[in-house]
């Protein structure tokens, strides 16, 4: 089964692992390096790569076979992806991707005969404001026009090396476009891991007490600062923002009280739901607060590793995340001695290679771990056991910006914004049908018509709440407001102007969650399939009410018996459009009471080839 | 159905089957004079009657769907039965049948009529008269709504009873799980 | 012996429990069957194949990693619940290529064996018909993938119990697959051998040993003997009676 190979160049493999130890957590960045480096990962090399790390080659073609972004085939020197976003369809991304397909003569999905050129669908690369987008070997491509694309295919053409095409086809913008407390002003590095430290603070949060907080299994001693920053992180009671909302207080305190020689901080970048941009902003331009955000952090639990995961997708950052963790370390804000106080603490940064579930915390602390991106069982919680099976607080990026703010600002002025139980504000990455798509900062309890008003969508059908796992919010509800006690959401909002199928969005999300189920589960590895079968076979008129019926068993088995919440969530798009937009779904169903998934005609279409027949009894 | 008077019409036919369904029906033996009392079979092999009548109370189909004449009689079963039952495995799962569904149709055909051996003038039959062959073999299911199915290869004599004298009687067909068995 | 203090509420029955016991683990020692594929209470709990799920407080949990807490009220056989395990079968057998009559395993499969006893008549969806790799090539054993229902046991046992790792899995959603390790990876070149837990322990007919196709005849197999419950019911509680006295 394992398809032979003519000799590549292996030697960049061998040089490439020299960069690494034997350490087999790092498999996941060496097959990375490799995929770039060879445009695919080949048995030479997974055997080399298997070798160096005494893992074995079942455990590396495993791990290449589960990431999108790796390859057992050749894709050619140039490698494209068209992002798949709803966002990206809307702005015509299918036309483009066809229109690449027949001028380069390959089809979607293959290596061009003479290596030069595949063309592939991705989820969400997160340009969700300034679409259609492309990736073109790991690079972003923007605001894909037509115009844009004939270029490429020239560059293409010519053999022009990707970093010598023009820089403003990789143009991404930031889109700043409503700041409110948190990022109105610049962030001065260092400042508030100097407020934490510093904070003398009072002792009116009883419930932490300073006794206790020397661990036992490294000895070391809290310095009060921490104990003062954990306890204005309980004032502000901040919630995660990557859209489960658990209390950040909580998480970090729990990870600081097991007793453990290491504890880890994790920034989840993954950021995988469609529609969601904001984490690749605050990368962009609020790195240092993002970064001081986690050494705060592993300051108040007593943790020296932080790691970055961040999905492929953002690897147009690697540079300037980089340089800006060296600027760190030069300041002394990262490194073995920071501000001076003994304190240690430093961040790597964990790519990922195109997976959704990657998001999903115990998936990503497996994938951190140079694994398959596979959800573990449920217990322990990460905060027990996660990277290495040490305490770990895994949090999303904004959570830690805004960590950094309340370690600066203290926990009562967090508080004073927002609502009563969604403190501080939260960052919207609105796209689609909008006058003004992009980054806006609003405190919590703002409404969807506030939000829809600004970016100038107000004549919006309907809006997706929190990407495809979320909630579809129609014109009655745009009263409603963004807060945990209502809209829940991890800040994304997608617009859907008046003359919208909705349907198609239904079509692009159960395809989206059967690309991305991680297959561990039954319910979802099989339930996505299915459902992705039963929508086209409505979009093909062949629906039936027993269809329908199955749609909504499925769906209910999945939000049930799924092992993690990709599962659990991946049919809320479905049910909510079953409910808020049955006539789209109404216009498309057959009267007759069943139809076949396929067609039979063209079932016989080979027979017909292969016998010359094509009289009337060759049809159906 | 619960009408003792008037009989109920049984039609049955086997598609892409082994007609072991066929004579695991036979099998109930005895109690087949008892059956007789209450139904009247339409077209089947048992009577040889080539046609289905436009209206059957209960169709029992054995096999999968694996060529256009299946598809045919599968349709006016369909039509016609006001009750369509999927008979054994290979019409529940496609079945033993289904298993060249590891391979593309041409693959069979050479197989069997280019490359076999002893195969002399070979060439794929191509006569009108044949029915032509789906790319897949395919349970009933795929093809039209199915009300019950009866599972096992074959479904033992005492399932056809059971299912049967239960949908006479006008109580909805459930099998045991002692009756449920698929080899 | 279980701290006969410390019960739980499944169904209509106190169930008592050792400390840091699961509830699938209690049930089963109790005598409560709790359909299962993943699991086999020999080795490590995975809880993928969700045939297991209870509902605990009102909260669905897979009750094979869900440790159970004194006083908890646990659902387990509701019609709900039977249906939804109706359903995962059913999944299970439309994902691959599950052609009892033409299985060896017949009649020894738990995959088949759970089915008869949910009362599964058809596999109500459509069949996938997916195209899987057959490994024939090792002398005395056959990997069908055809028949694999992604438990993960082989590669859970033969790393943990044959110290081998010739199992792992690849691809990702529906396209996932067992891969082995071997240079070929075919059986025949790795190290896998006719004794390994790994092998002997799949649930279904997808690792199976050669020339054992006959070895028991058809109607007097593990489960035409017994109910797929009352068998694994009765392993468990030997098993139990031996690690506990």
């Amino acid at each position: 089964m394992i398809r032979a190979v003519s000799t590549p160049a292996i030697e960049p493999v061998s040089l490439i692992l020299q960069h690494y130890e034997r350490d087999p957590g790092e498999l996941l960045q060496i097959l990375i390096e490799v995929q770039h480096a060879l445009h695919w990962v080949p048995e030479e090399a997974v055997a080399l790569v298997a070798a160096h790390l005494g893992v074995t080659r079942a455990h590396v073609r495993g791990v290449v076979g589960f990431y999108s972004f790796l390859s057992d085939a050749y894709l050619g020197e140039y490698v494209i992806y068209v992002s798949d976003n709803i966002t990206d369809r809307m702005q015509g991304s299918e036309g483009f991707a066809k229109y690449l397909c027949s001028r380069l003569g390959v089809p979607l999905g293959q290596t061009r005969a003479d290596g030069r050129v595949s063309v592939h669908f991705t989820s969400c690369t997160g340009m969700c404001d300034q679409g259609p987008a492309l990736l073109v070997n790991t690079l972003p491509v923007t605001r894909v026009t037509r115009e844009r694309l004939d270029k490429i295919m020239e560059l293409i053409t010519a053999r022009t090396p990707v970093a010598d095409w023009p820089a403003e086809y990789f143009e991404v913008s930031d889109n700043f476009r409503r700041s409110d407390v948190l990022f109105r002003r610049v962030f001065e590095p260092g400042e508030a891991l100097q407020a934490a430290m510093r904070r003398a603070g009072d002792d009116t949060l009883k419930s932490i007490r300073f006794e206790e907080s020397v661990d036992p299994a490294s000895g070391v001693s809290w310095k009060r600062g921490a104990d003062e920053t954990l306890k204005e992180l309980y004032r502000s009671d901040l919630r995660g923002r990557g859209g489960a909302g658990f209390k950040a207080a909580i998480k970090w305190e729990t990870c600081r009280d097991i007793p453990s020689p290491e504890r880890f901080v994790v920034c989840n970048a993954d950021e995988g739901e469609p529609g969601t941009f904001k984490d690749r902003v605050l990368l962009s331009s609020y790195a240092d607060m993002v970064f001081e955000g986690m050494t705060i952090c592993g300051y108040v639990v007593g943790s020296s590793q932080g790691i970055l995961y961040i999905r492929q997708e953002y690897w147009f950052l690697k540079q300037a995340l980089e340089a800006v963790l060296q600027r760190r370390r030069e300041a002394q804000l990262l490194g073995e001695n920071i501000l001076g106080t003994g304190f240690r603490f430093d961040i790597r940064i964990h790519w990922g290679a195109g997976a959704y579930i990657c998001g999903m915390e115990t998936a990503l602390i497996e994938s951190v771990e140079g694994r398959r991106g596979k959800p573990r069982k449920r217990w322990p919680l990460p905060v027990v056991a996660g990277v290495e099976r040490r305490p770990t607080v895994v949090n999303n990026v904004e959570t830690f910006a805004a960590a950094a703010m309340i370690a600066l600002k203290g926990g009562a002025w967090f508080a004073g914004h927002g609502t009563q139980h969604s403190t501080g504000t939260k960052l919207f990455c609105v796209s689609g049908d909008c006058e003004r798509p992009g980054i806006y900062e609003y405190p919590f309890g703002v409404s969807v018509r506030e939000v829809l008003r600004d970016c100038g969508g107000l004549d919006a059908q309907a809006v997706q709440v929190s990407g495809p796992s979320g909630t579809t919010i129609t014109r009655p509800e745009f009263r409603r407001v963004f807060a945990y006690e209502d809209l829940s959401t991890v800040g994304t909002v997608m617009v859907f102007g008046p003359k919208r199928d909705m349907f198609d969005m239904v079509r692009c999300y159960t395809h989206f969650f059967k690309h991305e189920s991680c297959g561990l589960c039954t319910p979802c590895r099989v339930g996505t399939s299915l459902l992705a079968g039963l929508v086209d076979k409505v979009a093909e008129g062949k629906g039936s009410p027993m269809d329908l019926e199955d749609i909504q068993h499925i769906s209910q088995l999945m939000t049930t018996t799924a092992h993690c919440g990709l599962g659990q969530t991946a049919p809320n798009h479905l049910m909510d459009s079953l409910v808020k937009f049955r006539g789209d779904w109404d216009k498309r169903m057959m009267v007759a009471e069943f139809a076949p998934a396929f067609d039979l005609d063209a079932s016989l279409a080979e027979a017909r080839q292969l016998t010359g027949r094509d009289d009337a009894a060759a049809h159906l | 159905m619960a009408d003792a008077k008037k009989k109920v019409t049984v039609a049955t036919c086997s598609l892409a089957g082994c007609f072991g369904c066929h004579m695991s029906l036979l099998d109930i033996d005895e109690r087949l004079i008892a059956l007789l009392e209450l139904v009247e079979f339409d077209r089947s092999p048992i009577n040889d009657i080539k046609e289905i009548s436009p209206s059957v109370d209960v169709g029992l189909i054995e096999g999968g769907v694996c060529n256009a004449e299946n598809v045919h009689v599968l349709r006016q079963f369909r039509a016609s039965c006001r009750v369509l039952v999927a008979v054994g495995e290979c019409a529940a799962t496609g079945g033993v049948p289904a298993m060249r569904n590891h391979y593309t149709l041409k693959e069979c055909l050479q197989e069997a009529y280019v490359r076999g051996i002893g195969v002399a003038g070979a060439e794929i039959p191509s006569d009108p008269e044949l029915p032509l062959l789906l790319d897949k073999v395919q349970p009933l299911h795929h093809v039209v709504k199915v009300d019950y199915t009866l599972p096992g290869c074959p479904p033992s004599a005492d399932v056809f009873w059971m299912f049967l004298t239960d949908l006479i009687a006008g109580r909805d067909p459930v099998l045991p799980p002692s009756l449920i068995r698929y080899d | 012996m279980p701290d006969s203090k410390k019960t739980f509420q499944l169904d209509d029955r106190e169930v008592p429990f050792r400390e840091g016991q699961t509830i699938f683990d209690a049930a089963m020692a109790a005598g409560i069957f709790i359909p299962h594929l993943c699991h086999n209470p020999d080795f490590e709990p995975h809880s993928s194949c969700r045939l297991c799920t209870v509902i605990v407080n009102g909260r669905p949990f897979a009750s094979c990693t869900q440790p159970a807490v004194a006083g908890q009220m646990v659902q387990s056989n509701t019609p709900e619940l039977r249906d939804m395990r109706r359903m995962l079968t059913q999944m299970l057998f439309v994902e691959g290529n599950h052609n009892c009559p033409g299985c060896i395993k017949s009649g020894h499969c738990r995959l088949q064996a759970t089915a008869y006893e949910l009362g599964i008549p058809d596999n109500h969806y459509q069949q996938f018909f997916p195209l899987r790799e057959v490994d024939a090539s090792h002398p005395g054993i056959i990997l069908d993938r055809d028949r694999c229902i992604l438990c993960g046991l082989c590669v859970r046992i033969s790393r943990s119990v044959d110290k081998k790792n010739v199992f792992a899995m690849t691809g990702r959603g529906i396209d996932t697959t067992i891969v082995v390790d071997s240079p070929s990876g075919l059986l025949v070149d790795s190290t896998v051998s006719v004794d390994d837990q790994a092998v002997l322990n799949c649930p279904v007919g997808a690792l199976m040993l050669k020339r054992m196709a006959f070895d028991v005849p058809f109607g007097d197999r593990t489960y035409d003997q017994a109910l797929y419950s009352e068998d694994s019911v009765a392993r468990f509680q030997a098993t139990e009676a031996n690690r506990h006295g």
